[in-house]
């Protein structure tokens, strides 16, 4: 039993360290220049070269990303709630929300650069904008998804809205609330490093976006993998939150 | 005779105009600290019937009087209890029964300071059906019995006037059904509330009930009004007795001619 939880917390370093390994062999193989796809112990030495640079640049994105996400979390909660506890609101708002969801933000980026300017405010609305769909989705579903004769209980004992949403809609809408915010923090990268690559001179977007214009590929992938480990760091905080915080939705697989 | 608590004057339901009457005009009176129970065939708009005089849902035509009063919007004092036990997964059973407790007033402004007050007498309660030293659990550490055992009590803390029972024990085992009969009867009779159960077991009418309604099938329609005067408490040897037998014998062959018709 224990052996196997071991052997279960290490699969994702062995998977990560594979798909590295396979990736150097097949650019050594077949010789691939490494201004078309550097190896990963390439980027790792020029990433190390550069390392200054670039823990200022992800410092920046990391903190342009969290912004932006605690920005979406707060107006999805708010947005969620609404159109989870009333019908009325649920059917004005959710064409639009579709709507707007299906808009490439990169596309936005100019327009927002227009109205605040190159650098960091567009960034954290870009990242806001990209991550609080899957919010205000998941809180909205949980709200509205209370069986109908808890909510008969309720009602009969001289319940109001109110007093059904905070005993048991917000409660209950948890678990999703934090299944969403899983998604929405990588998301929230998503958003603040497209809007540094487009319109910005901070940031990891930015900095491989100007490694890239002078060819340096193994700096380009040094940014990418940076991304990417703090995507799943937040992921993982965010994941360990879920899982201390709603323990009694996940009852039904304690062993798993 | 003394005067009625619960009052359906010529009650009509339709859920949507086009509909057909899911209730047809109904008819009620229900004294102050009855038992009633209420059979009749899948659909024919029991558990309507209740949502009707809990206020949960006006009624298309006629009107519904609880103590003394036009029923208008839900009322506020009513214990209710479904087939599904519906309890919160996030809080312990004793959270659960005193749920009640944060929303009925007086007690919502009182909870707070008398916390120890309320929890002694949750775990009263609790202890009256059995769920001694489960107080602590979470809903999901407890058997479907049990779950519905503080169900039970969830709908009984506040002492309500009236309560209302879905075919609370239509998915419990014939023990624990039985042994819940008569937890119930027992706190029945400490100190009598009017109860209105739905029930598709006639024996379980036969047992509790002070009067039996049998509804036809939809639209709904209350075809026998069938008074239950078997003494109580009635008790497991109560189920052998001749009276019983052909009470529910008598209530069987009705619902048989509602079926055919
Ligand atoms: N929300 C609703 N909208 C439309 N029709 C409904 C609704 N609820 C119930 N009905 C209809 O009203 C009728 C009565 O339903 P009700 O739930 O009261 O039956 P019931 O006697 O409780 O049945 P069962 O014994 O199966 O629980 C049924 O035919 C049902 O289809
Ligand atoms: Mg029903």
């Amino acid at each position: 039993m224990k052996k196997k939880t071991n052997l279960s917390k290490a699969t994702p370093w062995i998977s990560a360290i594979a798909l590295f390994v396979l990736w150097e062999l097949i650019v050594r193989i077949f010789n691939i220049p490494p201004y078309v796809l550097p190896t990963p112990s390439e980027s790792i030495i020029v990433g190390w070269q550069f390392h200054e640079a670039i823990w200022m640049h992800a410092y920046h994105t990391l903190y342009t990303t969290l912004a932006g996400f605690a920005i979406a979390v707060v107006f999805g909660v708010v947005l969620g709630a609404l159109v989870g506890s009333s019908r009325a609101i649920y059917d004005a708002a959710n064409p639009l929300l579709v709507g707007f969801n299906s808009v490439p933000k990169v596309a936005l980026v100019p327009v927002l650069v227009m109205w605040f300017g190159i650098g960091t405010v567009p960034a954290i609305i870009t990242a806001f904008l990209i991550s609080f769909f899957p919010i205000v989705v998941n809180v909205a579903t949980g709200l509205a998804t209370l069986e109908p004769e808890l909510r008969d209980v309720l009602r009969s004992l001289g319940a109001k809205r109110l007093d059904i949403l905070i005993k048991v809609g917000f409660p209950r809408a948890m678990p999703y609330f934090f299944a969403s915010l899983k998604v929405a923090i990588t998301l929230a990268f998503v958003g603040s490093v497209i809007s540094e690559t487009v319109a910005s001179n901070v940031g990891v977007g930015y900095l491989m976006l100007s490694a890239s214009s002078k060819f340096n590929m193994p700096l380009v992938f040094a940014g990418l993998l940076v991304i990417a480990v703090m995507g799943i760091a937040m992921y993982e905080i965010f994941n360990v939150i879920e899982r201390r915080s709603t323990k009694w939705a996940n009852r039904g697989n304690q062993n798993t | 005779m003394s005067k009625s608590f619960v009052e359906l004057n010529n009650v009509k339901l339709r859920y949507s105009e086009d509909d057909e009457l899911a209730l047809e005009t109904t008819n009620m009176k229900i004294k102050k600290g009855e038992f009633i129970a209420v059979v009749g065939p899948s659909g024919c708009g029991k558990s309507s019937l209740l949502k009707l005089v809990s206020g949960l849902m006006p009624p298309s035509e006629g009107s519904v009087i609880v103590d003394d009063q036009e029923v208008t919007g839900p009322l506020k004092i009513v214990g209710m209890a479904f087939q599904n036990p519906t309890l919160l997964p996030w809080r312990t059973t004793l959270d659960n029964v005193l749920l009640p407790m944060e929303i009925v007033k007086p007690h919502r402004h009182r909870l707070r300071k008398h916390r120890a007050e309320y929890e002694e007498r949750a775990r009263k309660l609790l202890a009256t059906v059995g769920l001694e030293g489960h107080e602590d659990k979470y809903p999901w550490e407890l058997s479907g019995g049990m779950q519905q055992r503080a169900s039970l009590c969830r709908s009984l803390i506040h002492e309500p006037d009236l309560l209302m029972l879905d075919e609370p024990f239509g998915a419990l085992d014939a023990f624990t059904r039985e042994e819940l009969w008569d937890i119930l009867q027992n706190l029945w009779m400490i100190k009598p509330f009017t109860v209105i159960l739905v029930t598709h077991d006639l024996r379980e009418a036969a047992y509790l009930a002070d009067t039996i309604y049998v509804m036809s099938k939809r639209p709904g329609k209350i075809l026998v009004e069938r008074e239950n005067t078997l003494p109580r408490p009635r008790d497991q040897e109560t189920t052998f007795t001749q009276p019983f037998t052909d009470l529910v014998h008598e209530l069987r062959n009705q619902i048989r001619d509602v079926r055919e018709t």
